[in-house]
């Protein structure tokens, strides 16, 4: 009797133990979670139907859920809208592109020196992004060595230059996200058995077929992880733009600073962030839903 | 099969065998050019720490190692740095903690409301900074708290516990329960098969977590931009200084913080391979 006791309480332990064990666990981080991000969002959501009070100071709103705030907000703004995603969309492609055959080197074709590959990979991180971005400003302003050098070269004309456009707002942020790439998409390459890749050379695959039927697919959920830790902070981003654009590249992310710092318009600044919010929510489901990997939430 | 190893190879010409041979490391060729993408911004920020450029660092004038012997000789960059390193340690602290706690919850029971415990930690992760920035602050104007420090500390450790939570869940999901099973056989209460199985285990995922949190709040600039008011922060600095040229010493911070972060990474895989059992 005793021992079958002894016996339940160390399967009974292992598969929780006290029924309270989890909730005290989790309620500290939780109870932080909803007064932090949830409350705020709620809140947010509340401040984006207010309006202006009469004859109040600037900055000063009541509640009178205005719900055309998001029409106007949207309509005013619909021009950054479009091209945060669209920047977003670019940058997330192009960092793939780099991203993969760089994370595949890495994970399969670098022997021993594969940890420190991956060191280098994370290492510029510790740089400050805002530095790194500087940077580039500097090396592809006009003060740098590449504009002249490519202009006595005649690749580029006189009045053509590299920073100050939406190509180079789309360059940084394809640069600053890169490791957020580049991680998730070697920790799936990494975890590929070499023998299941010589297994389909066996079967007479080509490394094209390969690649296409074997690496391709066991990598998804990498893909997937790689290109949602790009294109989400890469559509609310406005550094890129303020550093590297020009007033025609400003993003939604412009927007909603300007609005909240600048014109402390805060009912239009919380209507711009919940659209976008929800935006990226229900893209972020729909290309979760399609791509079929759950691993992530 | 034995005839075809003693058939003599036939040589091929010249210009086959070099594209045969960038057939062969094409990939590695490619990952070349993606780091030295990745490095070039770096290796420019380290180079312009040796300028001689004074306040503004915009053109390089000459050699000088000045700024690496004095990097305080621009004291606001040593004031924002300082206040970085003291909101990164607490909120390094706090996030561990906090995410540590919901990481075994989530990783080692089963109970009502798991998943959506799951869901309310990806959010945060798909929500852009600037969203979470602006709602943060709106709800302390609200509550009429002003914007600085601990404000900015609340923030960090808001965004920092979803990724630790994800770190340390990865880390407790590989672990083998039969060494926690047979810690039980071996009479140790759960208690102390806590503390010295488990525990142990999971540490490398939570030291690991905690250097992400630190390097992800050391970094962050959108998100502080709206909770910290006057406080000036790494990032923030580097920021607003930008129009007028960002002084060398910033460039010297930035540097060290990259050799700094080589060498803890380097050290700590030398001390992980010593530990390794076998």
């Amino acid at each position: 009797m005793a021992l079958i006791h002894a016996a339940r309480s160390r399967v009974s332990a292992f598969s929780g133990g006290k029924a309270s064990m989890p909730y005290v666990l989790l309620a500290p981080g939780l109870i932080f979670l909803f007064t932090f991000f949830i409350l705020p969002i709620a809140n947010l959501a509340q401040t984006s139907t207010q309006t202006p009070i009469a004859g109040g100071d600037t900055g000063e709103y009541e509640q009178t859920f205005h719900f055309a705030n998001y029409v106007n907000a949207f309509l005013d703004n619909k021009e950054q809208f479009g091209r945060s995603f669209l920047y977003a969309t670019l940058a997330t492609v192009l960092a793939l592109a780099i991203a993969y055959p760089l994370a595949y080197a890495i994970a399969l074709k670098s022997g021993k020196f594969k940890n420190f590959l991956l060191v280098l990979v994370v290492a510029p991180f510790f740089t400050s992004f805002l530095l790194r971005t500087i940077a580039w400003k500097q090396i592809l302003g006009e003060g740098g060595f590449v504009v002249p050098t490519l202009r006595g070269l005649h690749i580029i004309g006189e009045q053509t230059s590299l920073t100050a456009s939406a190509v180079a707002v789309v360059a940084g942020m394809t640069y600053n996200f890169l490791p957020f790439m580049t991680l998730p998409l070697y920790a799936s390459l990494e975890r590929i058995d070499p023998r299941t890749l010589e297994a389909s050379g066996d079967l007479y695959a080509n490394g094209i077929t390969t690649f296409r039927k074997v690496t391709l697919p066991l990598s998804m959920p990498g893909v997937v992880a790689g290109t949602l830790l790009t294109f989400i902070p890469a559509a609310g981003d406005y550094v890129n733009a303020a550093i590297l654009g020009n007033p025609n590249t400003k993003m939604i992310g412009n927007v909603i600073d300007s609005s909240f710092f600048k014109i402390v318009d805060y009912p239009t600044a919380a209507a711009l962030s919940f659209t976008l919010m929800i935006a990226i929510l229900i893209l972020v489901t729909i290309y979760i839903r399609k791509s079929g990997t759950d691993e992530l939430v | 099969m034995k005839q075809l190893a003693d058939a003599p190879i036939p040589t091929l010409p010249i210009n086959a065998r070099i594209s045969r041979w960038f057939g062969r490391n094409l990939i590695r060729i490619y990952a070349v050019f993606g780091f030295t993408y990745l490095f070039i911004p770096v290796l420019y920020t380290f180079i312009f720490s040796f300028n001689d450029g004074g306040k503004s660092n915009l053109v390089w004038k000459g050699f000088t190692t000045a700024n690496w012997q004095n990097p305080c000789g621009a004291p606001e960059v040593c004031t924002a740095l300082g206040n970085s390193i003291k909101i990164g340690l607490l909120a390094t602290t706090f996030s561990t903690i906090l995410g540590t706690g919901i990481a075994f919850a989530i990783g080692r029971y089963n109970f009502k409301g798991r998943s959506s415990t799951n869901l309310l930690i990806f959010l945060p992760m798909a929500t852009p900074e600037i969203v979470l920035g602006a709602s943060l602050l709106s709800l302390f104007l609200v509550f009429q708290i002003n914007p600085g420090f601990w404000p900015t500390v609340i923030a960090h450790v808001m965004f920092c516990i979803s990724f630790v939570v994800v770190t340390v869940k990865a880390r407790i999901a590989s672990l083998d329960p039969r060494l926690e099973q047979a810690a039980m056989d071996l009479y140790a209460n759960e208690f102390e098969t806590f503390r010295r199985v488990t525990l142990p285990l999971v540490a490398p995922g939570i030291a690991g977590a905690a250097l992400l949190a630190f390097s992800l709040s050391f970094d962050d600039f959108i998100i502080t931009n709206f909770n910290s008011g006057t406080l000036s922060t790494f990032p923030k600095f580097v920021y607003v200084s930008a129009t007028r040229g960002i002084p060398p010493q910033a460039n010297v911070i930035g540097s060290s913080m990259f050799f700094l972060a080589l060498i803890i990474v380097v050290v700590g895989q030398f001390v992980g391979n010593k530990r390794k059992p076998h």
